[in-house]
């Protein structure tokens, strides 16, 4: 029997989008395969890595852990959204500027971490960097350079406020 | 040659796409690709006696169901193995679907093709496969008793046994040298299981061109031009009917350089039968019971040694755990025994190992590839005898180095490319040095002092190795510069977030002249590059970087020769800068590369205003010669091979300072330090990256990543809730400085990175806590709980 499928209505990277899906859909899934924002990543489907981080409402959360029915009416944005048009994001220059990813799979799910973070506490310490990120796994970098990066991302938003 | 860009920390140009969302990773594309899940084992061991679909026929969106009876000629045999080697005499390897008996959890036993993934699933859910359940054999000991068997016809569980012997420069054996010894010492070292475990899994997606009877192939691999020929082979396809492409790869560490996959071959046979695209991408616990594992031996080490500390006799017997097939062949614990050594003299050197079934997930290389084991063998060794003779740890080290003047230094072992292991070049002692320097090794023992008037415990650890690099046999490099200007550059290996497109480009713009941004970098597409052996062993920037300067320099030598022509100089007397070819000291007489481009095709339809302009340095051509004279090829581009005479030896030295809590004995890493040396740098950020990531990756190895499995052959850990993987909270910050040895086997000077980062942090780490506990440390990874123990059990 065909599953029965639910309406429903995001607001992703600021365009209203209209899909159809079934209630047990994933959030990433419907992201990626429904709205073809593949920039959201999966890694683990059981909300330990972060790589699917995306902000709803402003707030980071796991697309992996949340049915696209629950996001119904609410405002998204992705990896695909942060950038200002062509314009890489402060975060997204601080990456590139301090080598903060390797292979990138983990990145988008950073990226919409650290934005949230930088948003709440514009000049964070070291520890509270570390507390940030400590949601997010990599396997490439050693967070290392990630650190770096979130910090210079805070400089170059003060500097460009 | 002006345009230096060959040593800069040059920004990576795969970043902008990557960090946007339009990086293509596989299961980004082909999104009207039907979707195959598989039904995999839930026993470790186990007879199939039954399969019933029947269920699973009323999924809605189910388009086939296949068991390995469906399968076809060359499908249905087991999948290749590898690397043979004289000494895996019972070398097994799986069908890519289980055929009557399974041999761990996780064995791929039945595929499904669905409309999509969660329907496919649903479809596996109702497949009823009746199984009789054997005993497996878990753990290395359990299977070098033998007294049950993974494989039937393997005596014994022992899949291999190799005895490799260095006598001493006088003829005398280890055994005879360590029973003359003034001192020895016997002990057993234990190392667990660990994994690759990138964060995207394997997947595979592939189209059939039914109208060109082609198939194309997309795979997250490390080797796109051997799954080609693997998947040609296996589904009886003319080779060039059959393209390979690996996309942008969420990381690799080893995992993905085994091939065929089941999946690469299965998806691809789908696709092909069914008409329509294919794909499947793996999900986390499937990577955890169906891919690769790592690291699992024990060692039994006998050493004999003089006053000094130095090595006398060295003796080590290693069970290696290579899991219940071995499609890779022993290559692992043939690097742990060979790499052993370091950059030591060790006098004379006896090594055995057993390579041994269990029925768990196989084992094949992951970054470091068996060099973490040897050198957790190897500098436990040294720390224990420092602590016999009550030396100084890095004395003992500094005793038994290879000396500077001493190379090329033959080991008198066999490397796992078949040919003698020779170190190249290094600087061990200045290599030590610098470390001491960097850690503050002389001033910590009064720094441990003061900490423990204050409570603290805090300890010291070093642990030197050394790598091989760059291993053979080949890679090639392409390089083409069209009328726009541009150079494009192809190899065949893969990347994996190695940054290739960039120190590719740096070393492509460096050996020809231009800038940068007119370069680009093409890797792991058959389409663009079709002989390759691949990204793994530390080898992409040796292999295919010395690949494509050579290739570079094949282009620049025609460019020149036609600039001079077209300038009426000589070529020896051109430069090229910029792009443009000129008079070395007179730039005013100068051609751009883009004209070169056009003057060295004889035919020349003015489709761009470069082809235009190129007419007026056209001289007129010979009659009497043709267009395309002999030897030439129209056209600005070259191609070219390195192939290495055998591997060069990169090597490095890592320092920690670490606290164990006196109460919860807890460990914390309160200093990391790493001088590294591989030769020439191309890009050091990027070289700087690679060592952190491996540091991290080390630190999960010592401290909290291990496989376990129960007595029945469950992975009682298979996800990220329970397998720890270190946060950015669990990372110390690593300190670095590097030493530059060049190589002299190849043209750039250069030796891998990749993997140096994780090899010795295990045998660094045990020796920090060693020098904190005053307990001996033998097992890694160590807990907590493990530490906790061992301190109740010492006191």
């Amino acid at each position: 029997m065909p599953e029965r499928v639910h309406e429903i209505t995001l607001t992703v990277n600021g365009t209203v989008r209209r899909v159809a899906v079934p209630g047990r859909r994933l959030l990433s899934d419907c992201l990626r395969h429904d709205l073809g924002l593949t920039g959201t990543h999966v890694g683990c489907e059981h909300g330990v890595c972060g790589c699917c981080t995306v902000l709803l409402d402003g707030e980071p959360v796991r697309s992996c852990l949340t049915f696209a029915v629950t996001a119904d009416g609410h405002e998204i944005t992705t990896v695909e959204g942060l950038a200002d048009g062509e314009r890489m994001s402060p975060v997204q220059r601080a990456f590139a500027e301090c080598h903060g990813l390797q292979c990138g799979f983990c990145t988008p799910g950073f990226l919409c971490t650290v934005t949230a973070l930088l948003r709440e506490n514009p000049a964070p310490t070291d520890e509270e960097v570390l507390e940030g990120i400590s949601g997010n796994l990599c396997r490439c970098t050693g967070y290392q350079n990630i650190i770096k990066a979130v910090h210079r991302a805070a400089e170059l938003t003060a500097e460009e406020s | 040659m002006t345009t230096k860009l060959f040593g800069e920390p040059v920004q990576r140009r795969e970043d902008p796409r990557l960090l946007t969302g339009r990086g293509r990773y596989l299961d980004d594309l082909g999104p009207d690709a039907l979707a195959a899940a598989f039904v995999r084992s839930p026993h470790a061991h186990a007879l199939i006696r039954d399969i019933d679909v029947s269920d699973a026929l009323d999924v809605d969106g189910l388009v086939a169901i296949y068991t390995w009876e469906d399968l076809p000629d060359r499908l249905a045999e087991p999948l290749p193995l590898l690397i043979p080697h004289p000494a895996l005499t019972h070398g097994r390897t799986a069908h890519p679907l289980a055929r009557e008996r399974v041999r761990h959890v996780g064995e791929p036993v039945v595929m499904v093709v669905a409309r999509d993934r969660y329907l496919a699933e649903d479809a596996c859910a109702l497949i009823r496969v009746d199984y009789e359940v054997l005993k497996p054999v878990v753990g290395v000991e359990e299977a070098a008793q033998g007294a049950r068997l993974v494989h039937d016809d393997v005596p014994g569980n022992v899949g291999a046994h190799l005895v490799q012997e260095a006598p001493a420069a006088d003829g005398r054996d280890a055994r005879e040298l360590i029973e003359d010894a003034p001192h020895t010492l016997a002990f057993r070292l234990d190392v667990e299981r660990s994994a690759s475990m990138p964060l995207e899994g394997r997947g595979v997606y592939a189209r059939w061109d039914a109208d060109d009877s082609s198939l194309r192939v997309y795979s997250s691999t490390q080797t796109s031009t051997s799954v080609r020929m693997a998947v040609a082979a296996k589904l009886g396809l003319p080779l060039p009917k059959v393209e390979v492409i690996a996309p942008d790869v969420g990381g690799g560490f080893g995992v993905k350089i085994v091939h065929p996959w089941p999946e690469e071959v299965l998806v691809p046979w789908a696709a092909m039968l069914l008409g329509r695209e294919v794909k499947w991408a793996e999900d986390r616990r499937e990577h955890f019971i169906s891919s690769a594992h790592e690291r699992a031996q024990v060692q039994f080490v006998r050493v004999g040694f003089d006053d000094d500390g130095r090595l006398l006799g060295l003796e080590v017997t290693i069970l290696h755990d290579h899991g219940a097939y071995t499609p890779y062949g022993i290559i692992v614990p043939i690097i742990t025994s060979t790499q052993l050594p370091g950059p030591y003299k060790l006098g004379a050197y006896r090594v055995e190992f057993s390579s041994v079934y269990t029925n768990t997930v196989q084992v094949t290389p992951y970054r470091g590839a068996g060099r973490p084991q040897a050198v957790f063998c190897m500098e436990r060794t040294m720390d224990r005898i420092a602590a016999h003779l009550g030396l100084d740890r890095t004395a003992v080290r500094a005793a038994n180095f290879i000396q500077p003047d001493e190379f090329p230094y033959d080991q008198g072992l066999t490397f796992q490319d078949g040919r003698p292991l020779i170190y190249d070049s290094g600087d061990y002692p200045e290599s030590l040095r610098m470390l001491k320097e960097l850690i503050g090794w002389d001033a910590f023992p009064a720094e441990k002092e003061r900490a423990a008037a204050e409570g603290r415990r805090i300890g010291i650890g070093v642990g030197c190795y050394v790598e091989g690099t760059g291993v053979g046999p080949y890679e090639g490099g392409h390089v083409q510069i069209t009328s726009d200007g541009r150079v494009h550059v192809s190899t065949g290996l893969t990347s994996q977030g190695q940054g290739h497109e960039t120190v590719f480009a740096q070393i492509a713009a460096t050996e020809l002249g231009v800038p940068l941004e007119r370069v680009s970098v093409v890797t792991g597409d058959t389409r663009r590059f079709g002989y390759a052996v691949g990204t793994f062993a530390s080898r992409a920037a040796v292999m295919s970087g010395n690949a494509i300067a050579l290739a570079c320099r094949k282009v620049r030598e025609k460019a020149l020769r036609i600039a001079a022509d077209a300038l009426e100089a000589d070529p020896r007397d051109l430069e090229i800068t910029d792009g443009m070819v000129h008079v070395a000291g007179s730039p005013g007489a100068a051609i751009p590369l883009a004209t070169v481009a056009v003057l060295s095709n004889p035919l020349r339809y003015a489709f761009d205003a470069e082809a235009a302009r190129a007419t007026q340095f056209a001289g007129a051509s010979s009659p009497d010669r043709p267009p395309v004279d002999e030897g030439e090829e129209p056209g600005l581009e070259g191609r070219d091979y390195y192939s290495p005479i055998r591997s060069t030896f990169a090597s490095g030295m890592h320092a920690a300072i670490v606290e164990t809590d006196p109460l919860t004995a807890e460990i914390r890493i309160l200093r990391y330090a790493v001088v590294h040396d591989c030769g020439n740098l191309v890009n050091p950020m990027i070289v700087e990256g690679q060592i952190h990531g491996g540091v991290a990756q080390g630190v999960g190895g010592a401290l909290y990543e291990r496989m376990v499995y129960d007595g029945h052959g469950q992975l009682l850990n298979a996800s990220f809730m329970d397998f720890l993987m270190p946060y950015a909270t669990e990372v110390p910050k690593v300190e670095t400085a590097h030493l530059q040895t060049p190589s002299p086997l190849n043209p750039l000077g250069i030796k891998g990175a990749g993997e140096a980062g994780v090899i010795p942090v295990s045998a660094v780490i045990a020796s920090a806590v060693e020098d904190a506990e005053g307990i001996p440390i033998t097992r890694m990874p160590l807990s907590p709980s493990e530490l906790f123990d061992l301190r109740r059990a010492a006191s």
